[in-house]
């Protein structure tokens, strides 16, 4: 096997040859590339011209203040609030679950909306509610859950569904002024989707995309396909070891029987019509909105002086928004790009560029 | 946007495969990934398997990396 | 109204705000101000206290008890001393299992003799059903400092080198794999131990030892950001050279934990002279508890922590926020 330091090295040489002089910005919208990128420290190899831009690609941190605001008013329902550890420093107007916790509110970090069923079972005197963020990756697994607590008639379980899905948000950059020469595309949401749902990228916009794995060789390999390919967009898979074309057929008729689309508010980007999912009717039982009366209230409130929108969209780098590691840190985060540790803010806040 | 680990199946009981990854055991769910075998791999995400590793994919693409970056190299150095 | 959270008590910058804003204010003094694991009294002295509540309390490798002793045995030695008395104090819940109660007694003296210390002073409090988790120690240690030593977390200067006595992690997840449903084959044991025996053989290095820490709570990381703020240097350290076990590393991908954030209960990290940097590895690996010693990162006059990856880049060194938290992203 190829020593890393040879891989980088060789890689580096590939993407000269193959620069095309001309500012070129690649996104990646998923935040686990954000964080790889960051951690293998591949920004620096890279020549000056071609930048790595982070787009929405973190599901807590595209979750609306109004919708946290919600989870909050559900926390005070005598209820066990179920949530990704993710979710519990994120910000609303108010308070944030961390805070909510420490008033004494029951607040449970699980691992899999799985154990968060399992538990949920475990303690039938005990109503919990999972919440549902995430996009296509983690839908069909919450998806399971619901089913499964409709097979074993598990009554005290319900999901706050705030999930999202990728296609339409990316039509909505494209559609706002964004600067993008190519897209650097989810692994592990494309494992679920499969490559079609990207098709109007190069259709539509002109704009191609690689589908990439995690590894430092994997990025760097979709980075020199989407080199290779600027002339002539098209959307690739260099993850073919998890991706298949057509994608997990599996789960997603498990997302189609449990969930519909509706629109869905993105923090730092807006209503995105069609981008979000909630429960069907036909599993209300299960939808925390419907049992317990919750919905987000009223518009999203603008951060002042958040640039989190213009970060989303590849306008700025993190560091070129004034509240950038002043008054936004990971302690104490404003945007939403700076609440989860893969978000753009955060990952550029800890690792430089 | 989703951390998700390669992990070895050691049993399936139905619905669930334990799973190993570096010493680490996991019972995860595989109703996502229906054909599953003892000795697959499978990518892991929030306690469920949401795909199968292809094995000759995954040799495959070290070729093809090895492949593309020497031609491309080579063509480099033929030019400077 | 601000309340305290559990970040708070995480051992990373919103520890540090706490400590800052509350404690240190208060007890405005030159010991506290100093920062150090043990405060240096009456010219040699050095004085320790610490608290324990773990969940569970025995846990693969150790228990409270061992953990309660280790702990303060390790922090009374921290500025190159020998650890000689401790005092120990419980505060326990009503209706805990006497049995339990015993062993973790048994423990604490165990794990005394071992090193070499004596409990010399306790305290009991019983409290109400729910008013603490089961049980909960505090332990204050005093110790004399070697002669000729002067270890202290503002000692670190560019050229020195930094090890670590063993494996990254292992107190951390061994606690992780007890509650959660995380099993390890082989299991990953917690690696609580005494080291004052392995300092007292280190110390013969003199003032060639500047610095030496234990990574506890916030883990390796934290430790590396408080030498660079005391001693005003910057750290780096090798990715190749960090020894870590290579199914800490996989749970940690599983659950998007970093290692260098993970609690140690028996390791140290040191800052040498780098004249003597191979003879403390020596030290450190002919030590019971320090086979998996390594040298991992030399001192620098950069102000940063940094990390020099396997690929052959550079990154900034992720500091710590609090509480650890499985990730699904």
């Amino acid at each position: 096997m190829m020593q890393q330091k040879e891989i980088v090295e060789k890689a580096k040489k590939a993407i000269e040859k193959l620069n095309p002089g001309i500012p070129f910005n690649i996104m990646e919208v998923c935040g686990s590339h954000t964080m790889a990128i960051s951690k293998f420290g591949l920004r620096q190899i890279l020549p000056k011209n071609i930048r790595l831009i982070s787009g929405p690609g973190c599901p807590v941190c595209v979750t609306a203040q109004n919708e946290i605001d919600a989870v909050i008013d559900l926390s005070n329902k005598n209820v066990v609030v179920a949530t990704f550890g993710d979710l519990i420093r994120v910000p609303g107007n108010r308070s944030s679950l961390q805070k909510e916790r420490a008033k004494g509110r029951e607040i449970k970090v699980f691992y899999s909306p799985l154990d968060a069923l399992k538990y949920a079972e475990d303690n039938p005197d005990k109503e919990v509610i999972f919440i549902g963020i995430g996009f296509e990756t983690t839908i069909p697994i919450v998806a399971i859950t619901i089913k499964e607590a409709k097979e074993k008639k598990i009554k005290n379980y319900s999901v706050y569904s705030l999930h999202k899905t990728m296609p339409e948000a990316l039509r909505a950059l494209l559609n706002g002024r964004s600067n993008v020469q190519g897209f650097l595309l989810p692994g592990h949401v494309s494992a679920i989707t499969g490559k079609y749902i990207y098709e109007f990228l190069p259709k539509e916009f002109g704009v191609g995309g690689v589908i990439s794995g995690f590894e430092a060789e994997d990025i760097l390999m979709s980075l020199i396909m989407l080199l290779k390919n600027y002339k002539n967009p098209l959307i690739q898979i260099q993850y073919k070891r998890v991706v298949k074309e057509e994608g997990n057929i599996e789960a997603q008729k498990m997302i189609e029987e449990i969930f519909e689309p509706c629109d869905s508010t993105w923090r730092g980007l807006g209503k995105i019509k069609g981008s979000g999912l909630m429960i069907r009717d036909k599993y209300k039982d299960f939808d925390a909105a419907l049992k317990f009366g919750i919905k987000p209230i009223g518009e999203e409130i603008e951060i002042k002086g958040c640039r989190c929108g213009d970060v989303l969209k590849g306008h700025i780098y993190p560091n070129e928004c004034s509240l950038f590691g002043k008054v936004c840190t990971p302690e104490n985060p404003v945007g939403p790009c700076m609440v989860s540790s893969e978000g753009s803010c955060a990952a550029f806040y800890k690792y430089g560029v | 946007m989703c951390i998700a680990v390669p992990s070895k199946v050691l049993k399936i009981e139905g619905k669930v495969a334990e799973t190993e990854l570096g010493g680490v055991i996991r019972r995860v769910s595989i109703e996502m990934v229906p054909g599953v075998k003892v000795g697959d791999y499978v990518m892991v995400h929030a306690g469920a398997a949401i795909s199968i590793v292809n094995k000759e994919e995954a040799e495959m693409q070290r070729e093809l990396w090895n492949e593309l970056v020497e031609v491309l190299n080579d063509a480099a150095e033929g030019n400077s | 109204m601000e309340r305290v959270l559990l970040s708070h008590g995480g051992g990373g910058t919103m520890m540090e705000k706490l400590i800052e804003e509350v404690f240190a204010k208060a007890f405005n003094n030159e010991y506290i101000d100093a920062m150090e694991d043990a405060a240096l009294i009456l010219g040699n002295l050095t004085f320790t206290t610490d608290s324990f509540t773990v969940k569970p309390l025995f846990f693969p490798g150790g228990d409270i008890g061992k953990l309660a002793v280790c702990g303060t045995v390790n922090d009374a030695s921290m500025r190159g001393a020998k650890p000689l008395f401790l005092t120990s104090a419980f505060i326990i819940e009503e209706g805990f299992s006497l049995e339990e109660l015993r062993k973790i007694v048994e423990s604490m003296e165990d794990t005394a003799k071992k090193a070499g210390v004596k409990i010399v002073a306790g305290d009991t409090k019983v409290v109400e059903k729910g008013s603490v988790d089961k049980v909960f120690i505090n332990t204050s240690g005093i110790g004399m400092v070697y002669e000729g030593a002067n270890v202290s977390i503002k000692n670190a200067r560019p050229g020195d080198v930094v090890l670590i006595s063993g494996t990254i992690g292992d107190h951390g997840m061994a606690i992780m794999s007890a509650r959660e449903e995380l099993q390890f084959d082989p299991p990953i044991l917690s690696d609580v131990s005494p080291l004052n025996k392995m300092i007292e053989k280190l110390m013969t290095l003199g003032k060639a030892v500047k610095v030496l820490r234990d990574p506890t709570r916030g883990g390796v990381a934290e430790v590396l950001y408080e030498i660079s703020k005391m001693s005003g240097v910057g750290i780096k350290i090798y990715e190749d050279k960090l020894p870590v076990k290579e199914s800490v590393k996989s749970a940690c991908d599983l659950m998007g934990f970093d290692f260098l954030h993970l609690a140690n209960e028996g390791k140290l990290i040191a800052v040498v002279d780098r004249k003597y940097a191979e003879e403390a590895l020596e030290i450190m690996k002919s030590d019971k508890y320090g086979k998996d010693a390594a040298i991992i990162g030399e001192v620098n006059d950069s102000k940063l922590v940094t990390i020099n990856t396997v690929y052959g880049t550079s990154r900034i060194i992720d500091r710590p926020i609090g509480e650890l938290l499985p990730r699904i992203c």
